[in-house]
């Protein structure tokens, strides 16, 4: 039963529940109380011990259904058998029939498996589908390539080579028995790919997941696929957890050695005086204030869509976030942000500013006229846009005034820096002004990005 | 294996608290028995006005135990929660010990002899007595055991999280001056949450986790009737579903089952015989809290009513 747990643990694992080995502890000593003999009592033990927020119970209880769905692996009383099992089943049949000799006459003299088959014993043979399954170590499987191959090696340790020759010899002899058993062998392998799908969904899920995050974080943001949007917010939220968890540790740092006098003496006032507590100079660190402006027309709109995912699922870290979008002009749209889900907060930006053709002059120019005073010395600047003006006046001096007033000012360009400078692409004009430049195509480079923005502060 | 049979012990959970009027479910009465049988904290999380604090006071009455709660807040310090030490007495232990130096030391033919005589007394200055115990410290030194409850842990501020887990994971407080204070009887630990802030991972991780919602309606009809024993059951059932219906709708704040107990008791006090239209629109702002909740849930009135006697009818 320990090795079930284990096993389900992994599972639990694969459905996106963060275990920490203490809390598998925990959860077998709470079980070992509990025992197996209440399913629901079991159910609730796991959710405690184990789940620790709303979306992970729920996680938990589907695996937790789906894993005791299955028909348990029945462990074999002594060790050796199933090994003589496998040894009746691979080798000749002589003594099998001795062993446990079928009703039927016509079975006499066939392998272990076709009797099973042919008494069609279900019990037995999902015991046996699961021994089977067990001796091939199916819980190892990860991706959904390896479906074939553990549907294969399950066969085998079946026997299903001994069933072949049954086949075979029967075929000549008694063809309606023959007929019988090959409709049975083809529920035997549709109940097979059953089992290995279903180990495919608990133990898979999490190598499977990883694969694709991998392969999704390198892809460019501007030509992702509509259907891989709702996978890539998931995996920019994920983004933002893990930067919010490195940086969102406390800002305030004890300057040892720098006496605070002041609330030294009115700390202790109650004891006339006499410093029995101290207080201490602390140093205060920023929070990271940002202003971004994104670029929302054709090309870039994806990524900005991403990027302002991104910087407003940083609450924790970023103090003060104010966003402005452009193409043709520029707005404000902080609010609509903070206000509605991405999907809906994405449209109504598209269709207030989006999928015009971009002119960066007179969106600076907007930026300069209403805005500028959001730019304070603490303030980091990121523009994330193409900077093809549609050769418009690119404004290069309201940038240069931007720089000045504020801390640092990055570009993030979608383009490669080889397309920098070619055609209608400003980025050389833009990027004698700015701290940093930096191409911002993926995920993986958003998140570089975003994480060396936040540090610069800490 | 547990020699009794747990099931039967998550039962004697339930009847326990159920006979202080806490009409718990199978998985909160799983979790308090899980509690007391691994030693683990339980961190409850769920809305406002479900009954988590309610749950620490009903062991508490149950088992016989004192409760001690501390109630935590932004900027809540050591200090406060777990120790302090005794300023003045101590200012007033130099006082004497200034006074007596000359009579103590007497002796003393160099100023060797008199440092080490004095090095002899100990170091009474840092010693148990000057020690002033807060909640924490007071819950570990309870000879028969306690329940603390460490109310709304989210308001307190990251840093105070990481003081509470020594004490959560091992049942001990170290003070630096003293050494280490271990419990004498582990006292069961209740810490609540209305997830205002995310808690940290290692707080987590040392405690059970248990989600209290909304009640389901025959459990709250339950509740309703362990607390408000005068309603009449007719009534008693259009209520309850007359608030699960209101909690379908999108309101600031859903009635949870403290106001579903206040607003029962105001039927009660109002002699109302079954929900009526103009009964229910004069008392809505019991159950609602808002402004704009109330004349959200006002169009709708008549139709949950409707539908809360209908049920009533065939159910």
């Amino acid at each position: 039963m320990r090795e079930n747990l284990h096993r389900f643990f992994r599972a639990a694992r694969g459905a996106g529940v963060r275990l920490s080995p203490a809390e598998s502890i925990d959860a077998m000593r709470a079980v070992s109380k509990v025992g197996f003999t209440d399913r629901t009592i079991l159910r609730d033990t796991f959710l405690l011990t184990l789940a620790k927020t709303q979306d992970e119970k729920k996680a938990l209880g589907d695996c937790f259904d789906l894993f005791f769905d299955q028909p348990e692996p029945q462990s074999p009383p002594e060790d050796g058998k199933p090994n003589e099992r496998d040894a009746d089943a691979s080798n000749s049949a002589s003594d099998s029939p001795g062993e446990t000799s079928g009703d039927d006459e016509q079975t006499e003299g066939l392998g272990q498996l076709a009797q099973m088959l042919l008494a069609q014993d279900r019990n037995q043979l999902s015991a046996a589908i699961a021994n089977a399954a067990s001796a091939a170590s199916l819980s190892d499987i990860r991706y959904f390539t390896q479906r074939g191959i553990f549907s294969g090696r399950i066969l085998d340790q079946m026997g299903i080579q001994r069933l072949r020759d049954d086949l075979d010899n029967l075929a000549a002899t008694n063809p309606a028995l023959a007929e019988r058993l090959t409709n049975a062998l083809d529920g035997l392998r549709g109940t097979v790919r059953d089992t290995v799908s279903q180990a495919l969904m608990l133990y898979g899920r999490e190598e499977a997941e990883n694969l694709r995050n991998e392969i999704l974080r390198n892809a460019p943001l501007s030509r992702i696929e509509p259907r891989q949007v709702e996978k890539m917010r998931h995996l920019i939220r994920q983004i933002a957890r893990r930067l919010r968890e490195r940086y969102s540790k406390p800002r305030k740092r004890q300057r040892r050695g720098h006496l605070d006098v002041r609330r030294t003496i009115r700390r202790n006032a109650a004891w006339g005086g006499v410093p029995f507590l101290t207080a201490w100079k602390r140093r205060h660190r920023d929070k990271p204030k940002i202003v971004a402006l994104c670029d929302v027309s054709g090309s870039v709109a994806r990524v900005s869509d991403f990027f302002l995912l991104l910087i407003h699922s940083l609450h924790e870290v970023v103090d003060d976030v104010r966003s402005f979008a452009f193409s043709g002009h520029l707005i404000e749209v902080s609010d609509i942000l903070e206000s509605k889900s991405p999907e809906e907060a994405m449209a109504e930006i598209m269709s207030k500013v989006g999928f015009g053709s971009s002119d960066y002059g007179s969106s600076l120019a907007d930026f300069e006229d209403k805005w500028m005073s959001a730019i304070t010395p603490q303030t980091t600047v990121i523009v994330l846009g193409d900077a093809r003006s549609n050769n418009l006046d690119p404004r290069a001096d309201i940038l240069r005034r931007i720089a000045e007033r504020s801390k640092r000012l990055v570009w993030l360009n979608p383009e490669g820096r080889m397309a920098w400078g070619w055609g209608d692409s400003k980025m050389p004009r833009y990027s004698t002004f700015c701290t940093v430049v930096r191409q911002c195509a993926t995920a993986k480079q958003l998140e570089r990005a975003v994480s060396d923005i936040v540090a610069s502060y800490q | 294996m547990a020699d009794i049979r747990p099931s039967a012990s998550i039962e004697a959970v339930e009847s326990g608290l159920a006979a202080q009027g806490y009409i718990a479910s199978r998985q909160i009465a799983t979790a308090v028995y899980l509690a007391q049988q691994i030693e683990k904290p339980i961190l409850v999380e769920g809305p406002a006005g479900v009954g988590k604090t309610e749950l620490a006071k009903a062991i508490a009455a149950w088992r016989g135990m004192k409760m001690i709660r501390l109630q935590c807040y932004e900027g809540l310090d050591e200090a406060k929660a777990l120790y302090e030490w005794k300023y003045a007495k101590q200012l007033l232990y130099t006082q004497i010990l200034k006074d007596k130096l000359g009579e103590v030391l007497g002796g003393a033919p160099t100023l060797e002899a008199a440092l080490n005589q004095l090095h002899d007394f100990g170091d009474v200055f840092f010693s148990k007595e000057f020690v002033e115990p807060r909640p924490l410290l007071q819950a570990l030194e309870q000879p028969a055991g306690c329940v603390l409850l460490i109310d709304e842990i989210d308001k307190s501020d990251a840093e105070f999280e990481s003081l509470l887990l020594e004490i959560l994971s091992d049942f001990q407080v170290t003070i630096p001056e003293l050494g280490t204070v271990v419990a004498v009887a582990p006292p069961t630990v209740i810490l609540t949450s209305n997830s205002e802030r995310d808690l940290g991972d290692a707080l987590k991780r040392r405690c059970l986790h248990l989600h209290i919602g909304f009640p389901e309606q025959k459990l709250e009809e339950r509740i309703v009737e362990s607390r408000v024993p005068g309603i009449s059951q007719t009534l008693r059932k259009q209520m309850v579903s007359f608030i699960h219906e209101v909690r379908t709708l999108d309101l600031k704040k859903l009635p949870s089952v403290s106001e579903t107990i206040d607003w029962a008791r105001v039927l009660v006090l109002l002699q109302a015989p079954e929900l009526g239209h103009e009964m229910v629109k004069d008392t809505l702002n019991v159950l609602l809290k808002y402004e704009a909740d109330i004349e959200a849930t006002m169009p709708q009135v008549s139709t949950f009513i409707a539908k809360a006697s209908r049920q009533n009818v065939f159910g």
